[in-house]
């Protein structure tokens, strides 16, 4: 079966069907998220930039609807850009997590987004916070949030490490949404990471094809005719 | 009259007695404003009061935006914006007191004093109030930096029975709190016992001086 335009749904709100991931190290935080931006089954920006940031010290990984969480996040911005003037010193993270809380358990009936905040400060260092559906606040050593993060739970619970190095954790981020990728349909495309410690945010950027593979997956391909031509191996011609 | 030292605030008053028929420690001049701060009023209580409601619920509100403890120095910018306001309206009347606030919060132990114009400034010591020029003379005399919570409290209840006037002022009160390690960075009155025991040192150096 193949998909008409009229069964692919493409009216249907832009959604990050989304790994995004937050983890705590010895001196900082590091975020990670996917970049795949979906229209029910059309995707409809494969490089998109889900980790937003608040302020010089403080960023959030989005997922959900994606007008939500661009809006909880521009509100967000603007709050704690005020608060930074009015107090002359930088929004601890634990001000930009209550003011995500704030926005979204106020206005739970009408938002469907699931944030991480994560940042470092002078008071209390490196610090994430998920803020998920309902308006929770949870702070955490580390966090994973959207569809792709169901596959990540055990993942986590036998790799995560207390008191890892800063390089050590972005390699787990980065395996980590490699891994949800591999399994999550509305995952994919390249993983960003930005680490932020005492010495400021650091932005990465890691390509699709060179992502390491995981079970069954295939070798990436610059063309879908390059897998039929050579039959065998690729994936079984679609049945009319 | 208040005063500070680093890494502890002590706040004192003495509250004159307007009837011996009233209960001790009736009409409290030093107020709590959240767990890490306190004001204390000199002039007109009620307006006091008024301020205090003002400081307490602009904590509050702060703390349920940004869920964190206010800073000290947020706090007395809004009261000192609040207490000018009332300045400036022809249907208002200017406050009768002016507050001294005193908190600890992140960056250490604060003092502040908002007079009834509306103008607040950071103390290292700050004395208000009709024996203001007196106790501020007998504060800038103290090692503030070397000073002990505790002998704090003896220092100031020292300096508020100094200036009292036996003779001439009618009786008082000493209503006293503090902020410090000892409690916790919580903004408590002073225990009982501290109380009588800076009281007597009070009057030893009292009759000491009068001996000389």
């Amino acid at each position: 079966m193949s998909h008409s335009m009229d069964d692919m749904n493409l009216n249907a709100p832009h959604s990050m069907g989304t790994t995004i991931i937050g983890v705590t190290y010895d001196g900082g935080v590091v975020l990670g998220a996917d970049s795949r931006t979906s229209t029910g089954v059309y995707v409809a920006n494969r490089c998109s930039d889900k980790i937003t940031q608040l302020t010089e010290n403080v960023y959030v990984c989005r997922s959900g609807s994606a007008a939500d969480s661009q809006v909880v996040s521009d509100y967000v911005r603007h709050f704690l850009h005020q608060h930074t003037i009015q107090l002359g010193q930088p929004a601890t993270v634990k001000v930009a997590a209550n003011l995500v809380r704030l926005l979204s358990y106020g206005n739970k009936n009408m938002l469907q987004t699931g944030l991480i905040v994560g940042g470092w400060d002078k008071y209390e260092g490196g610090k994430i916070y998920g803020v998920p559906l309902g308006g929770t606040v949870i702070e955490a050593p580390f966090a994973i949030g959207g569809s792709g993060s169901s596959y990540l739970y055990g993942f986590f619970d036998q790799a995560w490490r207390e008191g890892m190095t800063m390089e050590e954790a972005e390699a787990l981020v980065v395996k980590a949404v490699s891994l949800a990728i591999a399994r999550d349909g509305a995952s994919g495309g390249v993983v960003r990471t930005v680490i932020i410690n005492s010495e400021g945010a650091k932005r990465n950027f890691y390509a699709g094809d060179t992502l390491p593979l995981w079970h069954e997956e295939l070798e990436p391909q610059n063309s879908l005719l390059d897998i039929l031509a050579a039959g065998g191996d690729g994936p079984a011609p679609m049945a009319e | 009259m208040s005063s500070i030292g680093t890494g502890r605030i002590v706040m004192g008053v003495e509250k004159l007695i307007a009837s011996k028929m009233m209960l001790p420690g009736s009409n409290r001049r030093i107020h709590s404003v959240h767990r890490h701060s306190g004001m204390a009023v000199a002039g007109l209580a009620a307006d006091g009061r008024q301020i205090v409601a003002r400081t307490k619920s602009e904590a509050t509100n702060y703390e349920n935006v940004y869920g964190d403890q206010i800073p000290i120095k947020e706090l007395a910018e809004r009261v000192a914006s609040y207490v000018h306001l009332c300045t400036l309206y022809w249907w208002l009347r200017p406050f009768g007191c002016g507050i001294i606030l005193g908190g600890y919060d992140r960056d250490g132990p604060q003092l502040y004093m908002v007079e009834p114009s509306g103008v607040s400034y950071r103390y290292f010591g700050a004395a208000i109030g009709k024996g203001r020029q007196a106790a501020k003379t007998e504060i800038e005399k103290l090692k503030l930096s070397e000073l002990t919570c505790r002998q704090g409290v003896i220092e100031v209840a020292k300096i508020i029975y100094g200036i009292h006037d036996e003779a001439k002022d009618k009786d008082f009160e000493l209503e006293m709190s503090w902020v410090c390690d000892e409690s916790n960075r919580q903004h408590q009155k002073v225990p009982d016992e501290l109380l009588e025991e800076a009281k007597a040192a009070a009057r030893a150096a009292l009759e000491e001086m009068d001996a000389d």
